[in-house]
């Protein structure tokens, strides 16, 4: 077992855990969300079968960006896609989607994660550049050990838009060998919102199977492969003009792994992965269009990464060294009503090639049993370059001095420094890191945004995004309860954003206008947020959380997509194999909304939920229920991070069920 | 194994045998007389008592519009090309009620040592059942001057690829689009040409004017693209030359304006919300 203190957040409780085997330990500070291993999954959710964007969502550091049922978009400290990394074990994957209506996070399953961790701004620098913070998505981990077989069938159904889920998952285990089976399979019809109004295209269908096999072929060396593979269709984006007819992804990789026998070394991984998504947009099935249009994207992705950890003395060490080359193309042709006019076809993602390799290295230095200093830097290489002439021509249209290729550095620092003692911690730290521009961001041609209504053209020239981050956080606690205040400031210059240019005419029908990508001066985004937690009794336990975000651009522009003061309280009840609970969350008004980028505030909303599951052993078996009510009252709400505020969810019943023999 | 290496070494010396005489063909002249054709197409054929005249063209045809065109003058009896004639061209459209020529340039040879002249001829109007076109070529050589007609076929083109109008300033134009012949979703380079028409056989170049472009999609709601440039002449007695950005493949009218020297709008109107095409376009689709 490892030793390690896990900052742990969990159906709103937040708790330490901390094994005392070791004194001097790396206090790492990042959010981890605990999925379960798969056969303890049931145990500790109230909704065992939630999606893996429920999950997220019950993060204090996380919120995500609806566009309909399915593949929410994760925010990280008030930012996106962009400026955040999301990675599967490790493994880098890019969206094929130039809407971003596939994050990767909607490319896995929940019964194949074990967790998910969460590291905030620059620390989450391990695999890849980023401001905002990243999220390893990690899958099961199975151990060697004794001959084993374990197989689970799990099922779950939800009234209000009648999802049906049913999975199985095969494991076998011995002392040199394991293979891990999951597949997945959900199928949901148009939900209602709370005024029992349908909301149109928000149906989905998606299959998921995963595949993990390792094999000990030495005392210390191990071999693994693993194998996703994932597709949705007839996926719904009611906030959307087109839905999705085919999302599908095959994400390998291979890994190796040992244990050195040197005494300063702990592990040392390396990981070799391919990836390939196809995207396809759809809007065949809307009822009026001005113009019916295809829109697929393909993405691919090369990668590795070799990460080794150890000690010497008081430093716990990482150094890791990741690489991946990615091929991104996306491709729009529309067909006019006239059927003798010529289809109209252009690239808006010109076949780029990205190609980064970077070092990261951090060092845990630990003073004593309550002290202790993280530094970390990370140094890459970043290089685009656009594969194909057609859309490297449609791009010199705006930029006729345009080259090909693009080379950049990006690099990162920070520090953090904790104490704990008595139950009293605290912690601070600073950190700069910089980003390249995304695919869209510098490459993109005619991409819509349906929130602000504006056709986004890409800006090659952009310079790289510099943040200078600080954080700070505050604790205290007791056996019996805990309170604990974090917060974030970024300072990010040369922040990339789409402004309008009033000479361009857009190209999508009814678009407001054309956007370029350009750097602001600056922008600064703000979070905070307060957790706390209460045991009243054995059987009782009440935890609540508040969170307050700003975000103001260097023309003092409120920023979109930034959370207004939000809340979550909860009152668990736990007995034996019973357990309930009830949960009330909620938004104040979103009084500092993004006028300037097109944003329209947002009312103040509460709704309350309620779960409850019970635990029934036979015979070596395990049956778990867990049966639950959302949205209790039918309340008819937006949020902030809804896109094109579409109403969420109404009320909703579910029921999960798991057996395990 | 024996026999592999032999196909390996056969292989080996076939490489090197072709490489070596694709390199060896480079310095060969006689080639050059058929690298003169490569691009254009022949179309038609015609001739008097001593000459077959040929004609080319790219597309291997002619349409209603800028039309390049390619002669070979061949000499009946020997079979040789005319490398030294003085050519020149008319175009007539025998319409019902009159005749008229339209604008075309002057006949230059292609190369100095080459058997091709060239030119181009601007069709206005496209033949049809009782009006057609018929061209006569008079050509020099060593002194001597001969001449051969022949009817020509002048279809119309499938876009708008030419207008005719009399302008504000009362003056007949002729103004047509001559280049890309291939366009790209690109910046394009577009070449137009402005004649006017002085009387009903001469239509000479109109010089120091402007045309300015602005090219829309209909079908995406009159969708335009940034960055074109206004053509103007490079050098007198040109063509008109500009920069034509396309966003996308599909269907296009470039909406012109002509412009005298002062500035003055002769023809054509700015495109806004409401005035959502000018009345002096062409077209193109790809």
């Amino acid at each position: 077992m490892k030793k390690i203190l896990f900052l742990l957040l969990l159906n709103g409780l937040v708790s330490f855990a901390q094994e005392q085997k070791d004194t001097l330990v790396p206090k790492d500070l990042k959010e981890v969300i605990i999925i379960g291993k798969k056969a303890k999954i049931h145990e500790k959710q109230s909704k065992s079968l939630a999606s893996i964007d429920e999950f997220l969502d019950k993060s204090s550091q996380v919120d995500l960006i609806k566009r309909g049922a399915y593949a929410w978009e994760p925010i990280i400290n008030s930012m996106a896609t962009e400026r955040t990394l999301i990675t599967i074990d490790g493994m880098r994957i890019f969206g094929a989607c130039t809407d971003k209506m596939d994050p990767i996070t909607s490319y896995v399953e929940v019964s194949n994660l074990s967790e998910a961790t969460i590291h905030s701004g620059q620390q989450g620098s391990c695999f890849g550049s980023t401001i905002g913070g990243a999220i390893d998505l990690k899958r099961n981990q199975n151990q060697f050990g004794n001959q084993k077989w374990d197989f689970a069938v799990n099922s779950g159904f939800e009234t209000n838009s009648r999802q049906k889920i049913i999975g199985s998952s095969v494991n076998y285990t011995d002392s040199l060998f394991y293979v891990d089976t999951d597949i997945m399979f959900r199928d949901a019809d148009n939900y209602k919102a709370g005024n029992n109004k349908e909301v149109l295209f928000s149906q989905f269908k998606k299959l998921n199977f995963s595949g993990t096999s390792g094999f000990k072929f030495s005392q210390n060396k191990l071999i693994e492969a693993s194998l996703i593979y994932d597709k949705a269709t007839d996926v719904g984006y009611p906030a959307l003009p087109m839905d999705v007819s085919l999302a599908e992804a095959l994400i390998t990789s291979l890994k190796y792994m040992v244990i050195p026998k040197s005494p300063l070394l702990k592990d040392w991984e390396t990981k070799v992965y391919f990836n390939t998504i196809t995207h396809r947009m759809d809007d065949t099935k809307r009822p009026s269009v001005p113009i019916h249009m295809d829109m697929p994207g393909w993405s691919e992705t090369f990668g590795m990464y070799s990460k080794i950890t150890g000690n010497k003395d008081n430093h716990h060490f990482l150094i890791n060294l990741n690489s991946f080359y990615n091929k991104s193309v996306a491709e729009m042709t529309m067909y006019p009503e006239n059927p003798d006019e010529n289809s109209m076809f252009m690239y808006t993602w010109p076949d780029v090639r990205t190609f980064y390799t970077g070092l990261f290295a951090e060092d845990n230095w630990v003073f004593n049993c309550h002290s202790g200093l993280k530094m970390s830097f990370s140094l890459g290489s970043h290089t685009n370059d656009v594969a194909s002439d057609f859309g490297l021509q449609s791009l010199q249209i705006f930029y006729p001095e345009m080259e090909a290729q693009k080379t950049r550095l990006l690099k990162s620092i920070g520090l953090n420094y904790n104490y704990n003692k008595n139950g009293l911690e605290y912690g601070f730290g600073t950190g700069y890191s910089e980003r390249a521009p995304s695919v869209s961001e510098g490459y993109g041609f005619y991409l819509f945004n349906s929130s602000d209504r504006f056709d986004y053209i890409g800006n090659p020239n952009l310079r790289n995004e510099k943040s200078i981050e600080t954080n700070v956080f505050f604790g205290y606690k007791k056996s019996k309860y805990n309170v604990k205040i974090s917060s974030t400031f970024f300072r990010i210059s040369d922040f990339i954003v789409g402004q309008p240019n009033d000479f361009f005419v857009p190209m999508t029908i009814g678009a407001s206008g054309v956007k370029l990508y350009t750097t602001l001066d600056y922008a600064t985004i703000f979070n905070v947020d307060i957790t706390t937690e209460w045991k009243i009794s054995k059987q009782f336990q009440w935890s609540g959380k508040i969170k307050y975000s700003r975000g103001q651009d260097s023309n003092k522009n409120n920023l979109p997509f930034i959370s207004p003061v939000s809340y979550q309280t909860e009152l668990k009840y736990r007995c034996q194999k019973l357990n309930a609970a009830i949960e009330c969350i909620g938004n104040g008004a979103q009084t500092r909304f993004g006028s300037f980028y097109e944003e329209k505030s947002t009312a103040a909303f509460a709704i309350l939920n309620f779960s409850a599951g019970y635990k029934f052993n036979w015979s070596g078996s395990i049956l778990y229920t867990k049966i639950g009510v959302e949205n209790i009252v039918n309340t008819y709400y937006t949020t902030y991070s809804d896109w094109n505020k579409i109403p969420r969810m109404g009320r909703n019943i579910f029921l999960n069920l798991g057996i395990r023999f | 194994m024996k026999s592999l290496l032999k196909y390996t070494l056969a292989f080996f010396i076939m490489a090197a045998t072709t490489m070596f005489t694709s390199c060896s063909s480079d310095d060969d002249t006689t080639t050059t007389t058929t690298d003169e054709l490569s691009g254009i197409t022949k179309f038609k054929e015609f001739s008097n008592d001593t000459h077959t005249i040929e004609l080319y063209s790219k597309a291997g045809s002619l349409e209603q519009g800028f039309n390049e065109i390619s002669i070979r003058i061949k000499d009946k009896s020997t079979g040789n090309y005319e490398k030294n004639a003085e050519v020149s061209w008319m175009p007539i459209m025998h319409m019902t009620m009159m005749n008229h020529s339209c604008p075309k340039s002057e006949v230059e040879k292609t190369t100095p040592n080459g058997t091709l002249y060239n030119g181009y001829i601007v069709f206005q109007m496209a033949q049809n059942t009782t009006e057609y076109w018929d061209l006569k070529v008079d050509y020099t050589i060593e002194g001597t001057a001969y001449t051969a007609t022949s009817v020509i076929d002048v279809p119309a083109s499938a876009k708008k690829k030419v207008s005719s109008f009399t302008g504000t300033d009362g003056v007949k134009y002729v103004v047509a689009y001559a280049e890309p012949t291939n366009p790209k979703v690109a910046v394009n380079d577009i070449a137009l040409g402005v004649w006017k028409m002085q009387n009903m056989m001469d239509f000479p170049v109109v010089d120091g004017y402007k045309v300015k472009i602005d090219p829309r999609m209909p079908s995406m709601g009159n969708h335009s693209s940034p960055n074109n440039v206004d053509a103007t002449q490079k050098t007198i007695g040109g063509l008109y030359e500009g920069k034509l950005s396309l966003t996308m493949t599909g269907y296009w009218k470039i909406n012109l304006q002509l412009l005298n020297a002062a500035g003055d709008v002769l023809k054509g109107e700015t495109i806004t919300e409401t005035v959502t095409e000018s009345s002096l376009f062409v077209e193109i689709e790809f």
